[in-house]
This record gives C-alpha cells, sequence and structure tokens, in this order.
C-alpha cells in the first residue's frame, strides 16, 4: 500500500470544514484595531466604513455587513482575479491569502477582514512579472479554462509559504479544497513541485 | 452524419469556397506537433484575463431569476408589489409584464414563454429582478409573492411511461416514436452465438459544472444590444437572442473572449440572455446577470440519465453474432435528446453483422437535458465495454485480444463507410503494451482489504471531423508580426494556441509574435459553437489556408523586389529564401512592398470533408484501482489513455485534454450523480459541491499517461487533425467499472460506483461465494 495512510483519513469534506470556518477563522486570526471596531448594532441598510489592506495598498469603503470579501474584491475593487464559483466554501475558485493562509474570500465577511493583510493573485505579481507560482502554472499547463486557476495558484502559494518543499501527498492535500472541473490535476501537481524549486532558488 | 446537428446548422451546406492556396499534407512540421505552453497563459494566470462574469460596467445593475421550487407546477398568480418596495430594485417582471412577452424554444420542437404559465421542472424561470447589489436583487426574489398550482411530478425515466404516470405533455411523455436501428438479423445472430450475455445498466444524470456560473453582462445602446456571455459560441448566442428578441444581428453583439468552462452546457443561448436584455432595456442601464450555483444544478443541462439493456452473443473464438440494445433516456420537461447517440458504439465500434438498437427519448419533470461532453458516448460505452468484458471472461479470452479481433476497417453504422484512418487496432494494442497490461492482469489482488485489479475499456466518437463552415483572417503586419482573427471560442482546450502553431509553422513568425483575437460577433469571422470535438479539425484547416494564402502573396511580393521567380523561393523562420542560392535572402520585415502596404491579408475557409469517408477519433484506456473490500472505497491508482485523433498539433494541451477527460470521466465512474426525491417532493436534493461530489485532487491518480497513437489522416483534412476533448472521456467510466470488476469480483452496472451501492454488492458476493 503507498504511503499516505496517514491521509487516507483527511478527506475533502474535512478539509474544507477548516477552510470553511474562514470567516470565523480570520476574526481569531489577530486582534482587531479598537478603533476600527464594527459597532455592535447596525440598522438594517447601514453601511459600515472599513478600511481593506489587499496586496499591500488600504481600501477605505462603505460596505454592508453581509457582502463578502469576494464580492468588494470583484465588484467594488475591480480586483477581478479571484473568481466566483460557488459562494458557499465548496470550490475554492475564490481562494486568497488573509495574513499568508489560504482562505475562501466567498465565505470571508468584508468587514471582518480589515486589519489583516490581504493577497489576491494580482498580488503575486512583480510589476509585470509572473510569480514563480504563476510561472509554474504557465509552463506546466496547470489549466484548461483558467477559471479556477487564480484560487488554485493562491492554494499552491499558501503551501507553499507554510511547507516550503512538499512530499506529493502534501501537494495532494493542500490543493484539495480546490475543484478543477476541467481535470488538470496532473498538470497542477507538476506545476506545484515545480514553483516549489522556484520559489526555493531565490524565485523568479 | 449523426451526431453533428448538435454543433452545426441544419441541413446541408452549400458549396463553401476552398480558401485559395492548394494545402499540401504537412510531411514534417517545426512548431505544430511540440510541446508549446498556450498564446494566454500569462494573461490566465496573472488573473488580467476578463471572463465575462469579471465585467463590471460604469452603473450596472444586477439580475436575478425567481425560479420555480416544484417540479411541476402552473403559476396561478404572481405578486411582485413587494418586490418593487424593497430597497435598490430598479426593475420587476414576471409573465404577465409586457416587457416579457416572449417566446422560448428549449429545442425548436416545443415554443414556449420567456415566463411560461406552465413548469415542467424545478427551476423554471417565473420572475426576474434587477437591483443595485445582488444581494438587493436577492431581496427582492424573496419578497415575490407566487400562487403555484402544484402538479404531479415522475422523475425518474424508468416510470415516465407507466401507465399511472403523470403527463407532462399533450402528447404523452414519450418524444416521438422510439428510434429503431437494425442490420442484419439478431436472432439468427443469438442463435449462431456460443454465449450469450445480458444486462441491465444505469447511468445516473450528470451536471457539467463548469467552474464559471452561467451568466452574462447585457447593455443597450439605443437599438444595439452588447452581451458579453460565458460561451463556447458566440455565434449561436448571436443568432438566438436576435431571434427571439426579433431584432437584426447587425444589432446584437456578444463577446465571449474568455470562458470559464462548458462542457456542452454553454453552446447555445439561455433564457438569462432575454432577461438581461429586458431588464437593460427596462432600466437603460447595464444588468449583469449570473447564476447562483443552486440555480446551474437545476436548469442549464445535464447528461440526462439512461437505462440500457444489453444482450451480446459471442462464438467462442471471438466472434461477436449479435448486438441487442433497449435504451430509455430521458430529455427532462422538454424534448432535449434524452436517448440521443447513446446505442452510438453498439452500432459502430465493433464488427457486427447483426445489430438493433432501439432508443427511446421520455418526458420527466426534471431540468432539460444538453449535450455534455460526447453525448450518450459515456452511458453507452458504461454499457458496451462492461459486457464485452463480460464475454471475454465468458470465452476465457483477454478483453484487450477480443476487442482486436472485432476491430472494423468499415463504419458499420454508417453503412460500411470507410474510415478515412482507424488507430483503434494501435489504440488497443500498443496501449496494452505500455501499461503492461498482460503481467498486471496476472498480478493477485492482494490479501489485505485493498484488493488490486486491472481493467480497459475503448470508444470512438461519432462526430470529431469537424467541417465547414467557418472563416478565418490572418494578418501580416509590415514588422512581420501576425494577427489571427476567428470567431471561436477557446473553451479551455487551447484552440487559439493551436491556431498560433499553425500560423507559425507556415510563416515562420514565432509564436510570442502572434495575436490572436477572437470569440467576439462584432470584430471576428463567422464560426460554429466549439463543442464536439470539432474545433481543431474545423478551423485549423481554415487557419492554414488563410496563412497560406498570406504567404502566396509575400511571395509574389519577394519575387518581384528579388527579381526571382516564386517558384524558387521559400519561406522559412520568418525570411524569404532562394533555393537556389541561400545568400539571396529577405527578412519579412525588409520587404519593400510589405512596408508600403502596410499589411497583407490571407482569407481561408474551411473545405468541406470528403464526402465518401467517415473521419472518426478512436480511444483504449487502461486503468489500475484499489479497491477496500470493508469500507467499499475506489482509489484509481493510474491511468493510461492511447488515443487515436489523428495528428498531435499541440503535445502539451493534447495530453492536458487526455487528464482533463480521465478525470472526468473517474468522476462518472466513482462520485458524480444528480440525486432527485422521488418518493415524495420530486426535488433535487444534490445541488451543491457538497452532495454533488465532482472529483478533487484525491480522487484521481497523478500518474497518467498520455500515449498519442499518432496517425495524421490527410485524407479528412488539410492539418490531419481530428477531435480530441471527447473521445478522451468516453472509455473511462467503463474502464474503472471493469478494473473493480477485476479486483472484486462484483459487476457493478449502475453509476457512480460509491461505497454506499459497491458494499452491499460486495457483501452479497461473499455471501454466495
Amino acid at each position: 500500500m503507498s504511503d499516505d495512510n496517514v491521509t487516507r483519513h483527511l478527506t475533502r469534506r474535512g478539509f474544507l470544514t477548516t477552510v470553511g470556518v474562514g470567516a470565523a477563522g480570520v476574526a481569531a486570526l489577530g486582534p482587531t484595531p479598537a478603533e476600527a471596531a464594527p459597532p455592535a448594532v447596525t440598522e438594517e441598510g447601514d453601511m459600515l466604513r472599513v478600511v481593506l489592506k489587499v496586496n499591500g495598498r488600504e481600501h477605505r469603503l462603505l460596505v454592508e455587513p453581509r457582502w463578502t470579501l469576494l464580492f468588494v474584491l470583484r465588484e467594488r475593487l475591480g480586483l477581478t482575479g479571484s473568481k466566483a464559483g460557488c459562494e458557499r466554501g465548496e470550490c475554492g475558485a475564490c481562494t486568497v491569502l488573509v495574513d499568508g493562509v489560504p482562505r475562501y474570500a466567498c465565505m470571508t465577511l468584508a468587514a471582518e477582514a480589515q486589519g489583516h493583510e490581504i493577497t489576491t493573485v494580482e498580488g503575486l505579481m512583480d510589476g509585470e512579472q509572473l510569480g514563480p507560482v504563476q510561472k509554474a502554472f504557465a509552463e506546466h499547463d496547470a489549466f484548461q479554462c483558467g477559471y479556477c486557476t487564480p484560487g488554485q495558484i493562491m492554494a499552491a502559494e499558501g503551501l507553499l509559504r507554510a511547507t516550503p518543499a512538499p512530499g506529493r501527498e502534501e501537494v495532494r492535500l493542500g490543493m484539495s479544497g480546490n475543484i478543477c472541473r476541467c481535470g488538470a490535476y496532473a498538470h497542477i501537481v507538476q506545476a506545484v513541485e515545480k514553483a516549489a524549486g522556484l520559489r526555493q532558488g531565490g524565485g523568479r | 452524419m449523426r451526431g453533428d446537428g448538435l454543433y452545426f446548422v441544419e441541413g446541408a451546406l452549400p458549396e463553401t469556397p476552398t480558401g485559395g492556396a492548394q494545402a499540401e499534407a504537412w510531411q514534417t512540421t517545426r512548431v505544430v506537433g511540440t510541446r508549446q505552453p498556450r498564446i494566454d497563459a500569462y494573461e490566465r494566470v496573472s488573473g488580467t484575463a476578463v471572463y465575462p462574469s469579471d465585467v463590471v460596467l460604469p452603473d450596472m445593475l444586477y439580475g436575478a431569476i425567481l425560479r420555480c421550487p416544484h417540479p411541476h407546477a402552473k403559476v396561478k398568480k404572481v405578486d411582485l408589489a413587494s418586490a418593487r418596495s424593497v430597497p435598490g430594485v430598479r426593475a420587476v417582471l414576471a409573465g404577465d409584464s409586457p416587457e416579457a412577452d416572449l417566446r422560448w424554444y428549449y429545442t425548436r420542437q416545443v415554443f414556449t414563454r420567456l415566463f411560461d404559465a406552465t413548469c415542467r421542472f424545478e427551476g423554471e424561470a417565473v420572475a426576474a429582478v434587477a437591483a443595485e447589489t445582488p444581494q438587493q436583487a436577492r431581496d427582492a426574489l424573496r419578497a415575490i409573492r407566487v400562487e403555484y398550482e402544484v402538479l404531479p411530478f415522475v422523475v425518474e425515466e424508468g416510470r415516465a411511461l407507466a401507465s399511472d404516470a403523470p403527463k407532462i405533455a399533450e402528447g404523452g411523455n414519450r418524444v416521438g416514436e422510439p428510434e429503431v436501428y437494425t442490420r442484419g438479423d439478431v436472432a439468427k445472430g443469438f442463435s449462431e452465438a456460443d454465449t450469450v450475455v445480458e444486462r441491465t445498466y444505469r447511468t445516473a444524470a450528470e451536471i457539467h459544472s463548469p467552474m464559471e456560473l452561467h451568466g452574462c453582462v447585457a447593455r443597450w445602446d439605443g437599438p444595439k444590444l452588447t452581451i458579453w456571455e460565458t460561451t463556447q459560441g458566440v455565434y449561436p448566442v448571436q443568432q438566438r437572442v436576435a431571434s427571439l428578441l426579433d431584432i437584426p444581428l447587425s444589432r446584437v453583439r456578444v463577446i465571449g473572449h474568455y470562458m470559464g468552462g462548458g462542457f456542452g452546457s454553454k453552446l447555445s443561448a439561455d433564457k438569462y440572455h432575454l432577461v438581461a436584455a429586458v431588464l437593460a432595456r427596462l432600466t437603460a442601464r447595464p444588468v449583469k446577470l449570473f447564476l447562483s450555483r443552486e440555480e446551474t444544478f437545476r436548469c442549464v443541462g445535464n447528461r440526462p440519465p439512461a437505462t440500457m439493456r444489453l444482450k451480446a452473443g459471442v462464438k467462442k473464438d471471438g466472434t461477436l453474432t449479435a448486438l441487442e440494445m433497449d435504451v430509455v433516456g430521458a430529455s427532462g420537461g422538454y424534448p432535449a435528446g434524452g436517448a440521443s447517440l447513446v446505442d452510438w458504439l453498439v452500432r459502430d465500434l465493433y464488427l457486427c453483422p447483426n445489430v438493433k438498437c432501439t432508443s427511446t427519448d421520455v418526458l420527466t419533470t426534471t431540468g432539460p437535458a444538453r449535450a455534455f461532453r460526447a453525448p450518450g458516448h459515456p452511458q453507452g460505452a458504461w454499457a458496451l465495454e462492461q459486457l464485452v468484458d463480460e464475454l471475454a471472461t465468458a470465452i476465457g479470452m483477454d478483453p484487450v485480444a477480443l476487442r482486436v479481433k472485432n476491430v472494423p476497417a468499415l463504419s458499420q453504422g454508417r453503412d460500411d463507410l470507410p474510415y478515412s484512418t482507424t488507430g483503434l487496432k494501435q489504440c488497443l494494442e500498443e496501449g496494452a503494451r505500455a501499461f503492461g497490461w498482460e503481467e498486471a492482469r496476472r498480478r493477485a489482488p492482494g490479501r489485505g482489504p485493498w484488493k488490486r485489479g486491472v481493467g480497459m475499456a475503448a470508444g470512438t466518437w461519432v462526430a470529431g471531423a469537424g467541417g465547414p463552415p467557418s472563416t478565418v483572417i490572418v494578418k501580416l503586419g509590415a514588422d512581420g508580426s501576425a494577427n489571427l482573427n476567428m470567431g471561436a471560442s477557446d473553451i479551455g482546450t487551447g484552440t487559439k494556441t493551436v491556431m498560433a502553431m499553425v500560423v507559425a509553422e507556415e510563416l515562420g513568425v514565432p509564436l510570442d509574435r502572434i495575436h490572436v483575437e477572437h470569440a467576439d460577433t462584432g470584430t471576428t469571422q463567422y464560426a460554429t459553437a466549439s463543442g464536439g470535438s470539432k474545433t481543431v479539425p474545423t478551423e485549423s484547416p481554415a487557419t492554414r489556408a488563410a496563412a497560406l494564402e498570406v504567404k502566396r502573396q509575400v511571395l509574389d511580393l519577394a519575387a518581384e523586389e528579388l527579381k526571382l521567380p516564386v517558384a524558387e523561393l521559400r519561406l522559412q523562420d520568418g525570411v524569404v529564401t532562394s533555393l537556389k542560392d541561400p545568400a539571396l535572402k529577405k527578412p519579412l520585415a525588409e520587404l519593400g512592398g510589405l512596408r508600403r502596404r502596410g499589411v497583407v491579408v490571407g482569407v481561408g475557409t474551411r473545405a468541406p470533408n470528403p464526402e465518401d469517408l467517415a473521419t472518426c477519433p478512436f480511444a483504449a484506456q487502461f486503468c489500475e484501482v484499489e479497491v477496500n473490500e470493508r469500507t467499499g472505497e475506489v482509489r484509481v491508482l493510474r491511468f493510461l489513455a492511447a488515443q487515436d485523433s489523428g495528428r498531435v498539433m499541440n503535445r502539451l494541451t493534447y495530453d492536458n485534454q487526455v487528464i482533463g477527460g480521465i478525470t472526468m470521466g473517474i468522476g462518472l465512474a466513482l462520485t458524480e450523480a444528480r440525486v432527485l426525491d422521488g418518493a415524495q417532493t420530486g426535488r433535487l436534493v444534490s445541488g451543491n459541491f457538497h452532495d454533488y461530489k465532482l472529483p478533487t485532487m484525491l480522487d484521481v491518480p497523478a500518474d497518467i499517461t498520455s500515449l498519442p497513437v499518432e496517425l495524421p489522416d490527410h485524407r479528412a483534412n488539410s492539418t490531419g487533425a481530428k477531435g480530441l476533448g471527447e473521445p478522451v472521456t468516453i472509455p473511462t467510466a467503463a474502464a474503472v467499472a471493469n478494473a473493480v470488476f477485476a479486483a472484486t469480483g462484483v459487476r457493478v452496472t449502475d453509476s457512480p460506483i460509491s461505497p454506499a451501492r459497491l458494499l452491499p454488492l460486495l457483501a452479497a458476493a461473499r455471501k454466495e461465494g
């Protein structure tokens, strides 16, 4: 039997349970700055004043409490790299990094993301140059239609930040919260392994 | 040819022009066939590619559609009053709104209304709103009060024709007469057989589930409508929208540069286009209308479920004597080809003189079917390829050998038309060799709860030849860089890259100096939808013809400037050189004639296919699985696909299609099933990705081998390519089922092979054994 006996019990559903609490997780990640704390009770129709730090840039916005981080990124900030696939924490197309950790932006309220560092696929670029994970995905043709790709890339980036030299099973497990309906998984594995090398070698 | 109707216009096509220069078959290639990353990879990995769902226009509203919660109901009354007063709401529509008084058709057989009073499936459109934010639009939907008369439902195809089943249409639940195909005499064939095996199989309905949701952005500029749409074909969308809104084609522009997957569910227009267009006209503002994932599970198509009874006779030496198949497939609420092409492999894949197939299409109160990656074929393969496996066991023959013995040279399903090429035998033999089939078959299944086994299956695809119409334009600029203009969508298969490679091959222009513009009815040439594995064999010959036309003009210009006869010149790597004296040459950028003209334009069209040949791809796939006899888990350990799709155009994207098709086939085999509550409500109970499980990275092996059986098909078209995207998913699920049998001795006739289905079968087998 293969060497992943230890991981067999970790199903995708288990993984999603971990990621699916993204919203709560974000809130618990660190102290929210007191001056930016939202009012305890909001009236219907009230807008919250939030400051979101995305890819190193601060955005001051009025948001409805129910707006997701994904909605604000895509429809208000024009950062459409993060994609909407299910809007219920099941597909991973919206994956971004919050304080360096992959999160489903569709399961994270914009108001909760305040006070945290948000990184989207646009934030992996160095000017017009692709980052190492992006470069590896392009070279290995690790996508077809490309719609899940920004989410896959962010999941890979998060995995490699936590585990710079993952084994094959760690890659498969780390990427299992992101669905690719075109089914390019075999190329995605290759790309993530290549990206690990590129990042360790200084990257670009 | 049967099957093409899904992707091409109906009826015969008038003679098309051949597109200028005569194209001879490539003997050797320099670019075509190599491994090339996509020319649009940068856009797709950087996040700069703008998909239709990414479009945000100034002053844009968000639309949403209220859908019928019942599988079968009459809409008695829709009260929009409270929805109108929801904050942010700008427009509300229902069946009696004059603006929404529009016709609709799922298929041309039955015309209905945009918001029809009768809902024949859960998810049928009932009303719509536009609001300042998508959240407000959903608020408004919740405020709409609808009075329904709930009608009885029938959701299983096997129950639709029962005498007590509720009638969905006036004429009953059968769509037309059953389609009967016969050749020879099956009764005689069965009497000649040494062994006859009969079984009934069923494949569950699958949902396409492309990652980009279905939807569009619609904007009017006076009388002109622009639609940004996630589609496999901008022209089919334009045609349907224009005809149903009754406005000229010239006033409807459909743009679909990038799109996030379709698999057949985005071949044409949907009701949401009309809804978005009407809402945008009513509010004089752009409207973005994207469906929720839950909506896409209900109303934008499915691979219809099929119940298949199959009976086969074989002689001891492996000669097939008769095949008989009865198919019942479900169109859903409207006629949509529910049983279409399920029997094609029975008709055409193996040599057999006596065949009878009866296909019955029925209506059920479920979402209408749509073409789904090789319509009918994976279902048919699930039955045929499992039964052939069983025949092999029965007569003690290797399943590969049995198939090789029955490889036909002629297309029997087309009255013995010869294939332009067939690599079926090579797929079987070379695939078996590369997989290590014989050794793997001899290996014991193992002693612990995990049992190993290998399985294989073969297939062909009814279409995959491509064909006219298609027009492509190649422009060569003064600096020797090129621009390629085609209307076809790149649905993720790498169409743009393959076409740029064809231009690079003929003109010697490097790939990074070729720009492709595509999929825009306003600015690019007419093309049929990208589907049916026909895009490469359709567009690549047209592209080649356009490039050759550019080349002809360039050589004329160079001949004049170098004062040499055209016949003495050749164009390679962007330089025109004399064949006699290599010192006499001119780079493209130094051609005075080209500089003065600014551009050389070549127009290419797709020439007709030969009438006396059948052009089809072939496949044989092999896999090894591990089955846990205690838990019923199935793990696919490795896969090998030997595919004959003619010439390999781009080996990198070719391999990607192969692994993608296998991944999708594993979904059919192991995880995917639309589940309906047939007992109480008739409603969908698997309407999200937790309850409808798509394969993830943990469900498929990293070890997938793509083995092209490369037989350039020069009689078919000028690039020698055949379709690839669908044949790669046709035999997959059956190969998995055969491997599960090899591992456990259990034959699973119904998809998917879930632990819940497999465990009782394993327990029963233990009891018997």
